[in-house]
């Protein structure tokens, strides 16, 4: 679906006085990565790392300084027209409903810059108004719908002329927690049921737990991680925790490889990198155990790993 | 093609629908905006209470001018004037949604603003050109009738090409918008008054690299029978169908070029 | 002391607000270099049939010209929506309950913008325009009386935009209501065509009108048309509709004040 090869973006800024100083910023710096069809993908960074520019440069809008880029098949920045057709975008901060009109002209609208066949265009829309909940006010306009309505609109909008592939750069910014979850249902159906390849910018950490197959992570221009998020746990999850209840109330344990966190009764958490079986065989020949769990660093921890250590990260890559 | 007239209908119909909605504040609008342009209109009159003929021109012929120059403008302005707001809508982001359609950019920018409460001031100048009409003899011919009619839509499209060439600027920096004013009002206040007026260097910049002297300077001349102050020759009197088409491709070339420079050096 | 020591630092914002926008200014003055051809222009072209015109000779008129295009943005004649605008989003009851009364921040903030607007976007044309054209300058007396004037236009300017936009406490769609008034000012202060032009009745009501001490006034202290007791009595016109203007916008604003308390915005 996605092909990207050594894609590389440059922007020339210019600083100082009278703008004379001239300085090269590489926000993209050779990036390669392939998505298949159907694939539902995270793509996560820093500000400033270079997601938006990569998005920009495989929706068209932005042309690449070099590499090679084919989206569905299109090289996008020189057939921008034609690949609009199959691709559908949603940017979580913009707007790009018609902000005087009620939501349903607005959709009539797309349906017409999109030619929408009038039997597609009323099935796909029924559809859309039913998952996405959009009936309390299909006849409101635009500019006095709350934030969640507003993004349910638009992502309405993105998929009426049934696009193979969906960019969504932070579709849950700002959204409360019963409106995230609605919006990540609706992704994962379109997802699943569709068949829709979807690659979404997020900063959103429930996001990507909940909806991402795969992550790529972008950091200066760089991509410093690409695979499944398991493996992302597994390789930078480093510390995890074992939580242990024994018989009875006791000394804290010492076992090769763990370091006693914290004690509340029978209760102790222990601190361990590596293997979490060879740990509780040699805690249990320790102690008398009644139960355990193995308790997972969360993917917000992770991912302020990766950010905060780069270099460290960078040289390992997943791919 | 066709397609593409039908979406633009139905893009201007939605937007006539809902501004229509909110009635007492179309109607101040357009109040408003028909004393705005009135003014100028007035200024005529003071002008031809101290004198009876600017150059060669009477207060008659001036007003037809003024009419049609004002026409004109106030129909572009109504199609297009929204454009004013084109460094903020790059400024905002949200020029990029309109890559990401399957339409041309510039035909999804004109027709996503519709401003109907400049109808006024296509009325006030409707106005004007009745008094003109009426107080001027003109011997109509076929040929006149054409040539005044073919005017209108070439001068709407000289304007749009103008107002375009002058919106492009907010692609290489946002706060230069004021830019364009100084050609389209200033164009459409330079074409309210005959063109032998201006010295002629104004002229050859204004009237003729910017062609507002085919706005309605020149259909003017040859429907009032006219003999031209400038000496300039006749076919000129013809020329603005051609000129309009030269104008509009000269706009899309530019626009065009605008927008590559936006795709290759980032929002 | 402390009080002007605000005043100077809400004047200093005033300047860099329109100081952030380089390009809108070159634009603007740019603008007004051409309004400033084509109005000289077809003034001459009156001069052709007459030598006289209430008072204004060709030089005259084209002085007036260039000089009125110059004081367009420093007096601020177009429309001004920068309270009404904090009205309508609700910001202005934060400023109501702060212990600095609205109308002198403003004018504060103004006072600090015109001298931006002066140099910036008023220098440039009127050089060009002096350049191109034999304009008429004043005697050194004249130039100073001329400076004081131009600093009461501009406080009158004020005061009736602080008027107009106060309109959008009480109605919402303001819109009309600022076109209207802009239209007014334009017209009736002479920026549109020199209130000389103007049949006599009309022109004296101009004059006595706070609008004649927008734009006619300054130019023509600057044209040296007012001398000894006329001079005085002109500028103390101005300084009249000043502090007449402001006092009404001080009602409205004590107006506007309750109902915004008792209505809560």
């Amino acid at each position: 679906m996605i092909e990207v090869e050594d894609l590389r973006k440059e922007f020339v800024v210019r600083r100082g006085r009278l703008r004379r100083e001239r300085h090269v910023v590489h926000a993209v710096n050779g990036i390669s990565f392939g998505v298949e069809r159907g694939e539902l993908l995270g793509y996560l960074g820093p500000n400033g790392a270079g997601k938006s520019t990569t998005i920009k440069m495989l929706t068209g809008i932005l042309v690449p300084s070099s590499g090679r880029v084919s989206v569905a098949g299109l090289e996008p920045s020189r057939k921008r027209i034609e690949l609009a057709r199959r691709i559908g975008a949603m940017f979580g901060q913009r707007i790009q409903l018609w902000w005087d009109l009620p939501l349903h002209d607005s959709f009539e609208l797309l349906r017409h810059i999109y030619r929408v066949p009038s039997d597609r265009y009323r099935d796909r829309l029924a559809r859309l108004r039913d998952v996405l909940d959009l009936d309390p006010f299909l006849a409101t306009p635009v500019r006095q719908l709350s934030l969640g309505q507003r993004i349910r609109g638009e992502l309405a909008a993105a998929m009426l002329h049934g696009p193979e592939l969906l960019f969504l750069d932070e579709p849950t910014i700002g959204l409360d927690v019963v409106a995230k979850q609605r919006v990540r249902d609706f992704l994962i159906e379109i997802n699943r049921e569709d068949g829709v390849t979807v690659m979404l910018t997020t900063h959103d950490l429930g996001d990507i737990e909940r909806l991402c197959d795969r992550l790529l992570v972008i950091d200066h221009g760089s991509l410093i991680w690409d695979g499944g998020i398991p493996e992302l746990k597994e390789r930078y999850g480093g510390e995890r925790t074992l939580v242990i209840d024994l018989e009875e109330p006791a000394p804290p344990l010492e076992v090769d490889g763990a370091v006693v966190d914290r004690v509340d009764g029978p209760r102790q958490w222990l601190r361990f990198r590596g293997s979490a079986s060879e740990l509780t065989a040699r805690v249990a020949q320790a102690a008398r155990l009644v139960d355990l769990q193995v308790a997972e660093p969360d993917i917000e921890e992770i991912v302020r790993r990766i950010y905060a250590r780069p270099a460290e990260v960078s040289d390992t890559r997943g791919v | 093609m066709v397609d593409t007239v039908f979406v633009w209908r139905k893009l201007v119909g939605a937007q006539i629908r809902s501004q229509l909605q909110y009635r007492m504040s179309f109607a101040l609008d357009a109040f408003g905006s028909f004393w705005i342009s009135f003014i100028d209109f007035l200024v005529i009159l003071v002008i031809f209470r101290n004198v009876s003929r600017l150059n060669e021109w009477t207060v008659h012929e001036v007003a037809f001018l003024y009419a049609l120059s004002s026409i004109t403008f106030a129909v572009t302005d109504m199609l297009i004037g929204q454009l004013d707001q084109f460094p903020q809508k790059i400024r905002d982001g949200n020029f990029d949604i309109l890559l990401v359609r399957p339409r041309g950019t510039l035909f999804q920018v004109i027709a996503s603003d519709f401003a109907l409460r400049r109808v006024a001031r296509v009325l006030q100048g409707s106005i004007v050109l009745v008094y003109a009409l009426s107080t001027l003899t003109i011997h109509w011919t076929v040929l006149r009738a054409i040539v005044l009619v073919v005017s209108v839509p070439g001068a709407i499209v000289i304007f749009s090409s103008i107002w375009v060439v002058g919106a492009c600027i907010a692609f290489w920096t946002t706060d230069g918008g004021e830019f364009t004013n100084a050609f389209t009002y200033g164009g459409t206040s330079m074409a309210q008054y005959p063109f032998d007026i201006y010295s002629t260097w104004l002229r050859r910049l204004l009237g003729f690299v910017i062609p507002l002297a085919f706005v309605c300077y020149f259909p003017a001349l040859y429907v009032l029978g006219k003999p031209d102050p400038l000496g300039l020759p006749r076919f000129l009197e013809f020329c603005s169908p051609v000129v309009a088409a030269v104008a509009a491709l000269v706009a899309g070339l530019v626009w065009r070029f605008a927008v590559r420079h936006y795709r290759s050096a980032g929002g | 002391m402390k009080r002007v020591r605000v005043d100077w630092e809400i004047a200093k914002r005033g300047w860099r607000r329109y100081a952030a926008y380089p390009w809108a200014t070159v634009a603007g003055a740019f603008t007004n270099t051409i309004f400033g051809f084509l109005l000289a222009y077809i003034l001459l072209a009156v001069y052709r049939s007459r030598a006289d015109v209430g008072g204004f000779d060709a030089a005259d008129a084209v002085t007036y010209v260039w000089l009125s295009q110059s004081m367009i943005m420093t007096v601020y004649i177009f429309s001004w929506w920068e309270l009404a605008w904090r009205i309508r989003d609700g910001s202005i009851t934060t400023d109501l309950l702060r212990p600095l009364n609205p109308q002198r921040y403003w004018l504060a903030f103004d006072l600090g913008r015109a001298p931006y607007h002066f140099l910036f976007r008023g220098l440039p044309p009127f050089i060009l325009g002096a350049l191109v054209f034999e304009l008429r300058y004043p005697s050194p007396l004249d130039a100073v009386a001329f400076v004081v004037s131009l600093a009461l236009a501009v406080v009158v300017s004020f005061a009736f935009r602080f008027i107009y936009n106060s309109v959008a406490f009480w109605l919402l769609d303001f819109r009309g209501v600022v076109t209207l008034s802009t239209t007014i000012v334009i017209f009736f202060s002479g920026m549109a065509i020199p209130l000389r032009f103007m049949p006599e009745a009309l022109r004296e009501l101009c004059y006595a009108l706070p609008f004649g001490s927008v734009i006619q006034t300054p130019v023509d202290i600057w044209l040296g048309k007012r001398e000894g007791a006329a001079l005085v009595g002109v500028l103390a016109l101005q300084l009249f509709w000043a502090l007449a203007l402001l006092a009404i916008g001080q009602l409205v604003l004590r107006k506007a004040t309750r109902k915004v308390v008792l209505q809560g915005g």
